[in-house]
């Protein structure tokens, strides 16, 4: 060791760290940490309402007053105070979020917990939450099972034809969520291939992917399932290639069933990948957004992320508050997602220390 | 798994080639669709009255006199300017990535030769900035940037695709750092380097394929974004996503729908060209870090 030992402790000083991460760290001060902040304090701000004025309006029969808006000074408080006006939780507890006023008066009113709970799930936030959820809890699941069995039976063909399998299987997932919600809305809409087949096989003229809500949910389960499948593939694929061979082996000896192999010596190998797929899915699958544009599915079906899209591209007035509110939110959601695996880590953490 | 011992039963054989061809099928019949689709006219590909016509293309033969019409594609090139779209998709793209990996192989650098424990907490930030919806961050940049008056332009843009898609490149990089010894930058250090000279002249040589594997993955980032570019540029700076998203909203106009499938064919094709020509690098790269927990 000797005149190594100092530099193998710690390879790096602080301050050449430092400088190395400077520019990337700027970056993501810069264009994500802030970002959130700005978001957080835009939550906290509605947009002004329109200032009204009396008008006295006198004519041969007396006089009546009537109230307009003023647009001049309602142009002038919009650009003065350009993030509209402070209203604390105000957005945060309103219709559209999280309508704590709506949710008591339903409480109150409501005959059932079931129409209780039917009321509350028509509000914007509610719907748009569960739908989100619903779509995590069917998409990650399968996509682990999918990409594991495309994982194994591929594994099992000869080697040669490898390489073109798995580029053919890999499509879904390299093209943009929007391309590929397109692409298969081609096809099952009510004009395309598959859609219009189905028409004829159930004889029903209007059955149509807009039809039913609980049909364009599955629809779009489906896509998320199609289109993260091959990631959850790739890794399995290449977790496989590090099973040792020797334990295999002396199963198939032992005369352990293909069932027994896998789940006893295989499965346990590559649980940590299991992990880390489902995490990666799992967030990625929480911000589901595109595939609603693409299947045009905004009727029936919303997501969290959508909401916030649909406040941004408003027509009149960009709703920046509601779409701050919605977003603190579903940040607040990423972190409970995430929670498990950074308490894990910290643990981890602690005891390499 | 070639196992010797593994005599694998015949109707095993059957079920398992069974299924990779239906697998197959699914993951790639949509794509060859819509790419066969894309040379008919619309009433063809979007058939009211029978699905076959868009494999005899009736109606493409009774409006353009053959089997197979190129129209939508040069209506959508030059009408439908998708040609600015694919100008500027080149010019983010090509920005996205070269400052991307500038960033990134220095910053995943640093992060892979400290052994402090803000180095571990750093990569523990990243991996929380990967996970932030990019829409969130999206609400939060609007109001500010139409503030500052930076709103609608490229190079807004391509500073936060950079910054967004640091996170990931910078654990994939760490990743790949983590597999070069450090005795290399040690002994360049004995021999009188700077850090930057050995990161320069001794690792960077030998970082090559972990260098094109982020690179894949952040020109993929760039080139298929859809939330930073539909909401951070405008009309006349559109890329091609957010470019074939509003063929889609004028849904009027007859021709439109077929502008969408050519654009969409017309955007796809050289990704997936990409990813046949690199394989190996996006596997790898998608496995690099999950193979090791």
């Amino acid at each position: 060791m000797g005149i190594n030992a100092p530099l193998t402790q710690n390879l790096m000083p602080n301050k050449t760290f430092f400088w190395f991460f400077l520019p990337t760290g700027l970056a993501m001060i810069l264009f994500i940490g802030l970002p959130i902040i700005s978001t957080g304090i835009q939550s906290f701000y509605a947009q002004h309402d329109q200032v009204v004025k009396e008008v006295k309006k006198c004519d041969p029969f007396g006089c009546t007053v009537s109230i307009v808006v003023d647009n001049e000074e309602t142009t002038k408080l919009r650009e003065a105070k350009p993030l509209g006006k402070f209203n604390g939780f105000g957005t945060y507890v309103d219709r559209n979020h999280l309508a704590i006023d709506e949710i008591k008066k339903f409480w109150n009113e409501t005959e059932s917990f079931g129409a209780f709970v039917d009321q509350v799930t028509n509000l914007p936030f509610y719907k748009a939450l569960i739908f989100t959820l619903t779509y995590c809890l069917f998409v990650t699941p399968n996509v682990l099972l999918l990409g594991f069995i495309i994982a194994l039976s591929l594994n099992a063909v000869a080697r040669k034809i490898r390489g073109p399998l798995i580029f053919g299987t890999i499509l879904p997932m390299i093209v943009t969520p929007l391309v590929g919600s397109l692409v298969l809305f081609w096809m099952i809409d009510s004009q395309g291939i598959i859609g219009a087949n189905i028409q004829n096989l159930m004889n029903d003229p209007y059955l149509s992917l807009k039809s039913s809500k609980t049909l364009t949910w599955i629809t779009i389960i489906i896509y998320g399932i199609w289109h993260h499948s091959p990631f959850a593939f790739v890794v399995f694929y290449a977790a496989l290639q590090t099973v040792p061979q020797e334990p295999v082996e002396a199963a198939i000896i032992d005369g352990a069933s293909r069932f027994q192999r896998i789940k006893h010596i295989v499965l346990p190998h590559i649980y940590p990948v299991v992990t880390f797929v489902a995490l990666i899915s799992l967030m990625d699958n929480f911000r589901v957004f595109e595939p609603i544009i693409g299947f045009s599915a905004e009727g029936s079906a919303q997501s969290l992320s959508w909401l916030i899209y649909d406040n941004l591209v408003n027509e009149e007035v960009i709703l920046f508050g509601s779409a701050a509110a919605t977003s603190m939110m579903t940040i607040v959601g990423i972190a409970i997602l995430l929670a498990p695996v950074l308490i894990r880590t910290w643990k981890e953490f602690k005891t390499a220390r | 798994m070639d196992y010797g011992l593994d005599r694998k039963s015949t109707s095993l054989k059957t079920f398992n080639t069974i299924f990779i061809i239906v697998w197959l099928l699914i993951a790639c019949f949509p794509f060859i669709w819509t790419f066969w689709g894309s040379f008919k006219v619309r009433a063809d590909f979007f058939s009211r009255s029978d699905w076959w016509y868009a494999i005899s293309a009736f109606n493409t033969l009774i409006e353009t006199g053959g089997k197979f019409t190129t129209d939508a594609y040069t209506q959508a090139w030059t009408e439908g300017e998708f040609w600015k779209a694919s100008k500027n998709t080149i010019i983010v793209t090509v920005f996205v990535v070269s400052i991307s990996l500038f960033l990134g192989t220095l910053g995943a650098y640093a992060l892979s030769r400290s052994t402090e424990r803000y180095a571990f907490w750093i990569l523990i930030a990243a991996l929380i900035f990967r996970a932030m919806p990019h829409i969130t961050l999206v609400s939060g940049y609007l109001f500010p940037f139409f503030q500052l008056q930076i709103w609608g332009i490229l190079p807004t843009t391509i500073v936060v695709l950079v910054a967004i898609n640091q996170p990931f490149t910078l654990w994939l990089l760490y990743s790949f750092f983590k597999t070069v010894p450090k005795e290399l930058d040690e002994s360049a250090l004995i021999d009188g380097c700077s850090y930057f000279q050995a990161f320069r002249h001794i690792i960077m040589p030998v970082m090559w394929p972990g260098v094109i594997t982020a690179g894949l993955f952040s020109l993929m980032l760039a080139y298929n974004d859809f939330t930073v570019t539909a909401l951070l540029l405008n009309q006349e700076n559109h890329t091609m996503v957010p470019k074939i998203q509003s063929y889609l909203g004028t849904n009027q106009h007859e021709g439109n729908l077929m502008w969408a499938v050519s654009a969409v064919v017309s955007a796809t094709a050289p990704l997936f060209m990409l990813v046949m020509f690199f394989q190996r690098q996006v596997i790898s790269g998608l496995t690099a870090g999950a193979v090791k927990g």
